[in-house]
This record gives C-alpha cells, structure tokens and sequence, in this order.
C-alpha cells in the first residue's frame, strides 16, 4: 500500500532523514521508535504532505504522492493527529471532530442547510467521541479540557478522516498512565474494525510489545531496525539507541 | 432541529416581529430619514458580506470599497450603455456577475498570501480600482461619477417620479425584501458545513489544510461571496443616493466599512447590520456638528480597539451575560 | 541616448523618496511586526511641515530655512511616531495582527484630521528651494539640481541606518529583535524601549520623504496616501524587513514609474502593482524576503 523509497529531507545543510525505505501493507499495524530528534515527527510530515521532500520516492497505491498537496492525499486515504495538540480552539469539542467528517464526506461544499441538519453525520461525531471515551464533553471548547483529553480528541479527529493509513504521532503521550492503556485498546479495536493500516509512535516499549507486531527503530534519520518487537528490542544496536545500554 | 423547530424559536420570532414593523416604516419615517435608513440597509448588507470574511474567515480587508463600487457602477453603467435593459430584475444580476468578477480576480491575489499581506493588498487593489475608475473619464465618468436613473421594476416604469417618492414607496419593499432574503442567506452561509470549513480556517490555518480543507480555494471562495455581498449593496445604494462617484472605492470608505462592522460588533452575527444602520445617523450627526469627521471615526475606531473589541453588540452580550450570571447568584 | 540618462535619473529621484517611505516601513515591519498604516500620514505631516516653514520663513535665506524644514519634519513626523507607539500601539502587542492593523488605521484617521485642524485645508506652496537650486546642464539636457539633491539626502539616509544598524548597539539590537524576538528578549534586549525607537526611525523616515516633495509638489489633505501604497508595493516586491530590499524594491519601482510615465503615462499604480503581482506570484515572499 505505502512504499518509501530514498527518503531524504534536509533542513539547510542538516539532513534530518537520511535515505529512508520501508514499506506497509494495507491493514498493518505497527510502531516506530526512536530516541528524541531522530526524525518521526519529520517522517509523519513528510508522509502527510505537511512538508516536502528533499529527495526520494513515496508511493500510495501505486500512486506517486511524493510532492503531493496535503488535501490530495487525505483524500487518497492518509491522515495524521498532531504530537502537539492542534485542534480547532473556538469550536466545540462535537463540532471539531464533525469538521473533520464533513470534510471527508465532501459536504463542505455544501452552504446553504444548517450543519445541525445533516443528522447522520452530527450523530457519527457523537459515536466517534463516545468510542474514544469523551462524548460527555462534546459541548465544551477545547480549552476546558485536560491535556490527556485534547490528545485523544485530536486522535479521534485524525480517525475521523476514515483513512486507509493512519499516522499517529505518540497518541497517548498527555494522557494519563491509568488511561493509556483504555486509549491504545479504543484505537487498536476502531483501526482494526475499520481494516486501516496505522502506524503508531510511541516511547513507551510496552505499548509496543503490546499491540503492534512489527515495530521500526528510526534513528538520525535512518531506519536501523524492522521487524517483531519482541526480536528487534533483543538486538545490540537497538538496546544502545534505546535504552543506552552497550556491553 | 428541523425547520419547525427554527421557525418557533424565540430569535426567529422577534426577528418577524421586526420585519413586520420594519414594514410600516414608510408610514412612520419623514422622508428624508427614510432614505437615510435605506442607506443603512444596503450599507447592512454589505457589511454581512465583510464580515463572512472577517469573523468567518479570519481575513481583514482594507479594500472591500472596491466591491461595493463594482456593483454600484455596474447599474451606471448599464444606464449609460444599455439603457433598453434598465430593469431591476437584470440589474441586479448583472451587479452580481461584476462583482463575480472583480472579486475573484482581487481574491485571487489576495488570498494565496498572510494575513498581514492580505490586508494591505486587498487595499491597494482598491486604490488600483479608484485610480481607473478616475481616469477613465469616457467611460465612468471620471471624478464627476455617473447619474443613476430610477430603474424599472417589474415591469412597472418610474420615470417622472421624483426619487424621494420612488424610495418611500415601491423600492422601500424591494429593498427589505432583498435585505431579508440575504440576511437569511448569509445565516444558512455561516451554520452551513461550509461555515463550519471557513471557520475551521480561521481558528487553525494548518489543521484545516491537515483534515482536507484547500484552505486558500476556501478563502477565495469566502472572498467572493463577500464580493457579491458587496456588489448587490453597492447596485442597490445606487438607486438611493442617485450617484455614483469614485469615492467609495477609495480607501477613506473601506475603512468606514471595517469601522461600522467593528461598531455593531463582528463577533455576534448580526453586529454588522447594527453597526451599518448605526453608523449613517453617527456619520450624520458628526458631519452636523463638527468637519473633523475622520477625527472622530478615528478616535472611536481607536477606542473601540481598545477598550470594547467586540463593539456594541460584543458589549450587550457580555453585559448579558453578566446580568444572568448576577441573578443566579443574587437570587441565591 | 540622452533622454534615457534622463529617464534614468528620474527614476533615482523617484526612487530615492521611495526609498526613505519604504525603508521607515520596513524597519517598523521588521522590528515590531506592524504594518504601520499611518506611514503616509505621517509622509503627510512632513510635507505640510516643510512647507509652511518654507512659506513663512523662506524669501530670506531659502536653502538654509529648507535644511530647518527638513529637520523640523523628520522630528515632528519622529515625535508623532514615538507618541503613537507608546500611546496606542503598545498596549496592542499581544493583540492579534488585524487589531494592531485596525490601530494603526485609526491613527491614520486621527492624523490625517489633525493635519486639517493645524494647517487647514489649503495647499501650501514650497518651491523656492526647487528654484533657488536651479539647473544643471546634463548634455544638451537641462536637469533640475534639486532632483539630485534628493538623491544625495536619500543616500546619506541610507548611509546613516546601514550605518546605525551596522555599527551601532543599538542598530545591532534592532536587527537582532527583528530576526529573532524572543531570542533577543531571552537575552536580555529591552523589547519596549527599541520598539519606540525603531518605531520613531520609521516615523521620521516618512517625514523626511514628505518634506523633500514639496518643492515639486504643494503639500495637500491626502498627498500620503499613494506614498503608502506604493512604498507597501516596495516592501512586498523588496522582502519584508531587509535595507537591501528596499532599496532594490525602490530602484526598481522608481524606474519602471519613469519609463513608464513615458510609454503609458495614464496607467501608472496599475502597472506598477501588476509588477508587484508578478513578482509575487513568482516569489511570495518578494525578492529578498525572509
């Protein structure tokens, strides 16, 4: 489904992603780690259209999107939460993630009926929210909710574009210990249900052993590792990049 | 929420109750006040569009003068060079596909740049306007502007008549009808899925273009109708005022719209229609008592910045708001 | 031949008061943000400046009464900015752009009404200093010497910032806030204080431009308008907040009025702003923008 090839993204003279290939499968569910600034923010960027590469080759179904708007690849079927929450601050809770799926179902287009009118879609907003375990703050704006909260809004929202790949950037970093776990379940189960290939960053090994089983260690811009998290976390190289331990 | 539902709420109700008064205005009103409020409609009408753009989009225009100016000169026009279509009932469409034009060639540049940029280009392209306008004697009649004759409409001829009887009569009802029928556009506009996609661009410029929103496509699509806004206020001012003058593309009159919209509040939906009505009897009374108008346009612009951002109708809500909170806890 | 040397001399001279508006535009822009919308009042209080003291006080001694002129509109034009700046755009700063846009459009209101109530709504006449310069023989064309004392007094203007920000603390400070202010704030730079003072710079830039056209130009209600505009088409074309910019946005736009004034003399602010257009498309941040 997505084929990476070459990857390359530098920021001046500073390259951040050095030639990157991976691959995934429609579907498929796993993690990528890496240690602080070794660039998965960057990739989720790159792979979203929010920037553009230097260099290199990004494949969706066959498709060349390498140096595609943002608005042609969500439509193809990638979408993407935000590490640092960006939400639409002066809407409701309710009315951020129904944004998100008048967008997806083409009706912004559409101005003359109220929004309240398009039934079906409010109430899939309201399903979504109740699924992510927020709908009883769906009036409020977003300022009045906990960070753990806005996180798994913003979450949602992303899930909301009914995409074919997800990427979701540290999904449960904000929220609450006791709750990470609750999160991860909703998003593995709404994933899985809707047969999406997400790609999930994540500090916490875990998590990762936990629900994913293909995990990509990423660092200095450059893929060291690939494979069951339960192998790759046994190999030298990665233990060093990850937890500091050498022999 | 369905269409019963909105006819029987309490704000649908009172705004009937005022058109029904707004009805008995020519029986009620002198003549000259009259034609005065007439002003403060279309002037109404513009600043919605403005402000689709403004409160919606996020987009301040210095240069919207300009659209007001296309639809007024499209009526002087089409009295110069064809007088035979002189009917309300092609006028009006023909404002309308002006403004489509002029606004989607000024959106068009205007809207692929920053805030900042967009403000100030959006002026200078209204100067750009003013400047032809002025220039072009043989065909706008330069600084002498273009005499609007009364227009026929539907059907019915009212030539001979004098103006100020041409407005207390048949035009009063065609221009509240006008007026109404967009306010309740311009409502459907903002509560639609499409508000929703402008407003989205307004709070988060990035997130909107990250859940598949062309936020500059959008822009320009919420430039244009707020040209068209403008447009049909400035084709229906024509007929008002009688004339036409280069003057209200100027900057001078751009500035006034931004400062009726800020008056009568931009953040509650129907400020800018208070701030247009408003602001003709303020322009007035001012011109009556003093000839430093922009001073006090100025100072009050500054004040209003400063102290009351939302403007009056900003004003009455918090008030409101804060009278309900007060008989929550006094009546405890 | 000859004429194109005039033609290119006329678009330094155009060039040079350009210049100075754009150059005090794109110092407030780039220090503080702003997009001062009173720029050409302020160009406006210049003028009216020079001229009435070149009207009261110039029969006797014209050039040294027009050098006082000039003094005297870059500081009353500095005063008024300075006064701006710590009386309505401070409170603004953490206010969103449109209200600091909003603000500056009601200083240019206030002003330009304030310059009505002091000099009333005449035009005044300056153009002894013009006269007094007399002509310069360029070839077998005649050249107003004026004209090219304009472009010395927009060198030296330009010399004297690139020299203040090059050379001076506080010109390296400025430059520092405006490439990074919360860097620059971090490192202890006083935010406030310089804000006023670049904003004064600015201000008294404009003045300086206003007061060197009345000897061409009667000083009138409005004659800041277009300056403001076309300075704005300077800074777009130029890039937002750098010297270099808005000097080569002036050259630029200086020539192109002069040639075009010569093939198209109707169409002036049209063409120029098609330029700009064009520029923009090509690159929207302008030529040398950051």
């Amino acid at each position: 489904m997505l084929n990476v090839k070459n990857l390359i993204k530098d920021f001046g003279k500073v390259r951040i992603i050095n030639p990157t290939d991976f691959e995934v499968k429609e579907g498929e569910i796993f993690s990528l780690v890496g240690p602080n600034g070794a660039g998965k923010t960057t990739l989720v960027n790159l792979i979203s259209g929010h920037i553009l590469p230097t260099s290199g080759k990004i494949e969706f179904f066959g498709h060349d999107i390498t140096f595609a708007p943002a608005y042609r690849r969500i439509k193809m079927g990638v979408a993407r939460n935000f590490q640092v929450t960006n939400l639409f601050e002066d809407s409701t809770v309710l009315d951020n993630v129904r944004i998100c799926l008048f967008s997806t179902y083409g009706k912004i287009k559409k101005g003359l009926l109220p929004a309240n009118h398009y039934k079906t879609i409010t109430q899939e907003a309201v399903d979504i929210l109740d699924m992510f375990g927020i709908v009883d703050r769906k009036d409020m704006l977003p300022s009045s909710l906990s960070e753990g909260d806005k996180k798994i809004l913003d979450t949602s929202m992303a899930f909301a574009l009914k995409s074919k790949f997800l990427l979701l950037d540290e999904p449960t970093s904000g929220v609450a210990t006791g709750d990470k776990f609750k999160v991860m379940d909703t998003i593995i189960s709404a994933v899985k249900k809707k047969k999406m290939a997400c790609m999930i960053i994540e500090h916490d090994m875990d998590i990762v052993s936990d629900y994913t089983d293909r995990v990509l260690v990423l660092s200095e811009g450059k893929i060291i590792a690939d494979g069951n998290p339960k192998d790759i976390m046994e190999q030298d190289n990665v233990k060093e990049i990850l937890f500091g331990v050498t022999n | 929420m369905g269409f019963k539902n909105t006819i029987l709420r309490p704000k649908s109700f009172v705004y009937a109750v005022i058109f029904i008064l707004l009805l008995f205005m020519p029986a009620v009103l002198p003549v000259y006040h009259l034609m005065l409020f007439e002003s403060g409609l279309t002037f109404a009408i513009m600043c919605l569009g403005f402000n689709l753009l403004l409160r919606y989009t996020g987009l301040l225009s210095f240069g919207h003068g300009a659209l007001f100016a296309t639809g007024a000169y499209a009526v002087g026009m089409m009295g110069k060079y064809f007088p035979d279509l002189y009917r309300i009932e092609i006028l009006i469409p023909v404002a309308l596909l002006a403004s489509l034009i002029v606004s989607a060639i000024f959106g068009f540049i205007c809207v692929r740049h920053t805030r900042v940029f967009f403000s100030i280009l959006a002026l200078a392209l209204s100067m750009v306007l003013f400047a032809l306008l002025v220039k072009l004697y043989d065909i706008t009649g330069g600084s002498d502007g273009l005499h609007i004759d009364l227009p026929i409409m539907f059907g019915k001829s009212y030539e001979g008549m004098k103006r100020f009887e041409f407005l207390s009569g048949a035009y009063y009802y065609v221009l509240l009808c006008m007026f109404t029928i967009l306010t309740i556009i311009m409502l459907g506009i903002v509560n639609s899925p499409f508000g929703k996609a402008l407003q989205s661009i307004r709070d988060n410029e990035v997130r909107a273009e990250m859940i598949g929103i062309r936020v500059r496509r959008y822009r320009l699509y919420a430039f244009i109708l707020s040209g068209l806004f403008c447009g049909v206020g400035g084709a229906l001012w024509s007929f008002v005022n009688g004339h036409v003058t280069p003057e209200i593309a100027e900057w001078v009159f751009s500035g006034e719209i931004v400062y009726m919209t800020l008056l009568g509040g931009f953040m509650v939906f129907e400020g800018p229609i208070i701030g247009a009505i408003i602001f003709t009897y303020l322009k007035l009374y001012a011109f009556s008592i003093t000839q430093y108008w922009m001073f006090i346009i100025g100072a009050t612009l500054v004040a209003l910045v400063l102290l009351l951002p939302e403007g009056i109708s900003g004003g009455f809500v918090r008030l409101f708001v804060k009278l309900r909170r007060g008989k929550a806890t006094g009546a405890a | 031949m000859e004429n194109w040397i005039i033609y290119l001399l006329n678009g330094l001279y155009f060039a040079s008061f350009l210049f100075l508006t754009s150059l005090g535009l794109s110092i407030i822009l780039g220090t503080m943000g702003i997009l001062n919308l009173a720029h050409g009042s302020l160009y406006a209080i210049g003028a009216f400046m020079a001229a009435w003291i070149v009207g009261a006080f110039g029969a006797k001694a014209p050039i040294t009464i027009f050098f006082v002129a000039l003094l005297a509109a870059l500081g009353l034009s500095g005063l008024m900015g300075l006064i701006m700046e710590t009386s309505i755009i401070r409170p603004m700063y953490h206010r969103a752009l449109e209200y600091q846009l909003l603000i500056t459009f009601g200083a240019l209101l206030l002003i330009e009404d304030l310059i009505k109530m002091t000099w009333g709504g005449t035009a005044y006449y300056a153009s002894k200093p013009f006269d007094v310069m007399g002509i310069l023989s360029i070839g077998s064309n005649q050249y107003p010497f004026y004209f090219l004392f304009v472009m010395l007094i927009a060198l030296a203007a330009g010399l004297g910032i690139w020299l203040i920000m090059g050379k001076t603390r506080v010109g390296i400070m400025l430059r520092a806030i405006s490439m990074d202010r919360e860097m620059a704030k971090a490192m202890g730079i006083r935010i406030s204080k310089l804000n006023t003072l670049a904003f004064g710079m600015g201000a008294a830039l404009a003045g300086l431009a206003g007061a060197l056209i009345v000897p061409t130009t009667p000083a009138l209600l409005g004659i800041g308008m277009e300056p403001l505009i076309i300075a704005f088409i300077v800074v777009v074309i130029g890039g937002l907040g750098s010297l270099k910019g808005a000097l080569i946005g002036s050259l630029i736009v200086g020539e192109t009025r002069s040639i075009g004034i010569v093939f198209f003399p109707e169409i002036e602010l049209p063409l120029l702003f098609l330029i700009a257009v064009i520029i923009l498309v090509f690159k929207p941040k302008g030529l040398f923008g950051r």
